[in-house]
């Protein structure tokens, strides 16, 4: 059975079709790409998978759950976890803080445990703290664990949110262009990263890109998008040698 | 092994903070009693002591909402009112079957911090689907609804029971020998006076705990995530509404506390603009900004220190608020605005540069 199956998608602002007879199966621990030029609707299929749009046609499946509909904390309940196009950090908070909080669910103690700071609280705050710590081991954050999350480099914000998403212990990891604004350094460590990161927690990444190096090199198959609809989809190579897909970025 | 490093390091630095604003009230607090035992303390001082009590908790609490949670609340007088008058009435009403003062003041704290929290989560749930400008506005109407509703109430007791009116004392239609407890605008006269300073840093004390900790938990790290960034808490799983209720209603529970501070400070308690009005909200919001928002200890010691003000300045008679306002401006420029902030930077670098050459 497959992880994620998308069956027929579409929503319509207005008389707008932003995403039409979306149809998109990804099995379990693959890595998968989303392509298509700017205004394809890449984000709002995103937007639709973690539920800040309610789709108004066609359904969502999660490891065989129906999740079409439901609210964002209920599908990351559910096992969605994403980053954002423009870096969405807790800014305020510092780096631990950050990762902590997208543990909130997992190690849970009541406020009034917290505010009378009865033994659980301590002792759950310390699983978190070593949980967290062991996340940003991972992506080589631990130094800058106290540290402001705003006053990190643009790279490591991102690395930042990547951890912050798993630590929401997910089934399938949405990013929404992770090497937007990386220079081709930063990009080639961020490929080693999403893969380990596959490799490591046994992920699944679904991922919106628009580097094509980074798409080509990392990414098992491909759905390209264009005026909210299908374009092609598939195999890496053979998507993007399709005379459509060229079309489509290059004009014909 | 670093990480580790400055985990410790950094836990205990969170914890020497805290313990440095427990020990700058229980300070403050020996300091002025030995003044007072050495009769050093002027009458007029001393009936400012609780008033300055309840402004801290007011900061405080205030503060929760504005720093911590990023909403900006201009109604925390309301919730004041709701405290004051709930737990008035309570000790007005049992005042002859609770002697014990010590009880039954306990027993009206609980009861205004309930009832003000009570009244943030009523006012909370339709109030927090709003933002900024329009949260503030809106809190600021219900603050004063708060206060005019007080103005109308009459209510009284007699052998039959409680009777409630909003016309006119007479109207309640009370038994011979019935008692008026809420006069309208003339409100509650005769509540026992019970507060008294060290209850008052008592109650400082406890919103302290309880406001420190709560920032320090899971919780807190709850409601600052939403405040930095509502999209991104929800798409880890954290509940906003809830939440943010969490802290409207603590600090709402809070000034109701601030509330019963007050109320029991006064024979006569009066629902009054300059009591519980939107001047009241401001000038809490005023020690917030001015100590920082998020900061705590800095709301603290910026509402002692604009309360006392005042107070020091009134052998300048008539040039007594206009000193006042020039300090306000000057302070709030010297720590906000770059150029403050970049002096701050130097004086604090020309100390760090003296201890290492003392080293």
């Amino acid at each position: 059975m497959a992880l994620l199956e998308v069956k027929n998608l579409g929503i319509s602002f207005g008389g707008l079709r932003a995403v039409d007879d979306f149809n998109l199966t990804i099995e379990q621990g693959e890595l998968y790409g989303l392509i298509g030029p700017n205004g394809a609707g890449k984000t709002t299929i995103f937007n639709l998978l973690t539920g800040v749009y309610k789709p108004t046609d066609g359904y969502i499946m999660l490891d065989g759950e129906n999740i079409t509909g439901k609210k964002t904390i209920e599908i990351n309940r559910h096992g969605i976890a994403r980053t954002f196009q423009n870096i969405r950090l807790f800014s305020e908070l510092t780096v631990l803080d950050n990762v902590k909080a997208g543990l909130h669910n997992h190690h849970p103690y009541s406020t009034l445990t917290g505010i009378l700071r009865l033994p659980k609280y301590y002792r759950v705050e310390k699983e978190m703290n070593e949980r967290a710590m062991e996340l940003l081991k991972v992506f080589g954050l631990d130094k800058e664990a106290y540290y402001k999350a705003s006053n990190l480099p643009y790279g490591q914000q991102r690395k930042l949110e990547i951890a912050r998403a798993l630590a929401t212990d997910p089934k399938l990891l949405l990013l929404d262009e992770p090497a937007a604004g990386m220079n081709p350094n930063e990009t080639q460590e961020l490929m080693k990263t999403i893969r380990f990161v596959r490799d490591e927690f046994h992920m699944t990444i679904l991922l919106i890109e628009h580097d094509m190096k980074l798409v080509s090199g990392i990414c098992e198959r491909l759905t390209v998008l264009n005026f909210g609809q299908i374009l092609a989809e598939g195999e890496t190579t053979a998507v993007l040698n399709d005379p459509k897909v060229i079309a489509a970025y290059l004009g014909e | 092994m670093n990480g580790m490093k400055t985990k410790t390091h950094n836990l205990s630095r969170t914890t020497k903070s805290n313990i440095i604003t427990y020990g700058i009230v229980v300070a403050a607090y020996i300091i002025v009693e030995i003044f007072l035992r050495a009769g050093m303390v002027s009458s007029l001082l001393e009936g400012l002591l609780v008033p300055l009590c309840m402004y801290v908790i007011l900061a405080v609490s205030l503060n929760l909402t504005v720093g911590i949670s990023g909403e900006l609340s201009l109604g925390h007088a309301g919730f004041m009112c709701v405290g004051a008058f709930s737990s008035a009435f309570f000790s007005r009403c049992m005042e002859e079957m609770i002697p014990a003062a010590g009880i039954r003041f306990t027993l009206a704290i609980l009861i205004g911090t309930v009832f003000a929290a009570l009244f943030g989560i009523l006012i909370g749930v339709p109030v927090l689907r709003l933002k900024g400008d329009y949260l503030a506005i809106v809190t600021l109407a219900f603050g004063e609804i708060i206060k005019n509703v007080v103005n109308v109430i009459y209510l009284g007791r007699d052998s039959r029971g409680f009777h409630i009116s909003t016309k006119d004392s007479i109207s309640l239609g009370l038994e011979q020998g019935g008692d008026v407890i809420i006069k309208g605008p003339q409100g509650i006269t005769g509540t026992p006076n019970d507060s008294t300073f060290l209850i008052g840093v008592v109650l400082i004390l406890i919103t302290l705990f309880i406001v420190i900790n709560l920032i320090n938990s899971r919780t807190g790290r709850a409601i600052m995530a939403i405040r930095d960034n509502r999209i991104a808490a929800e798409s880890i799983g954290i509940n906003v509404t809830k939440y943010k209720l969490l802290a409207f209603s603590v600090s709402a529970a809070l000034a109701g506390t601030a509330g019963v501070l007050y109320a029991h400070n006064l024979s006569t308690l009066q629902a009054q603009p300059k009591n519980f009005g939107y001047n009241m909200s401001i000038t809490i919001l005023v020690f917030v900004v001015l100590g920082g928002i998020g900061n705590i200890r800095g709301s603290m010691i910026a509402a002692v220190v604009l309360t006392l003000l005042p107070e020091l300045l009134r052998g300048l008679n008539d040039y007594r608020m206009l000193i006042y306002a020039v300090i306000l401006i000057a302070t709030m420029i010297f720590t906000s605005s770059p150029g403050g902030q970049e002096i701050q930077e130097r004086i604090k670098l020309f100390f760090e540069r003296k201890k290492t050459k003392e080293a």
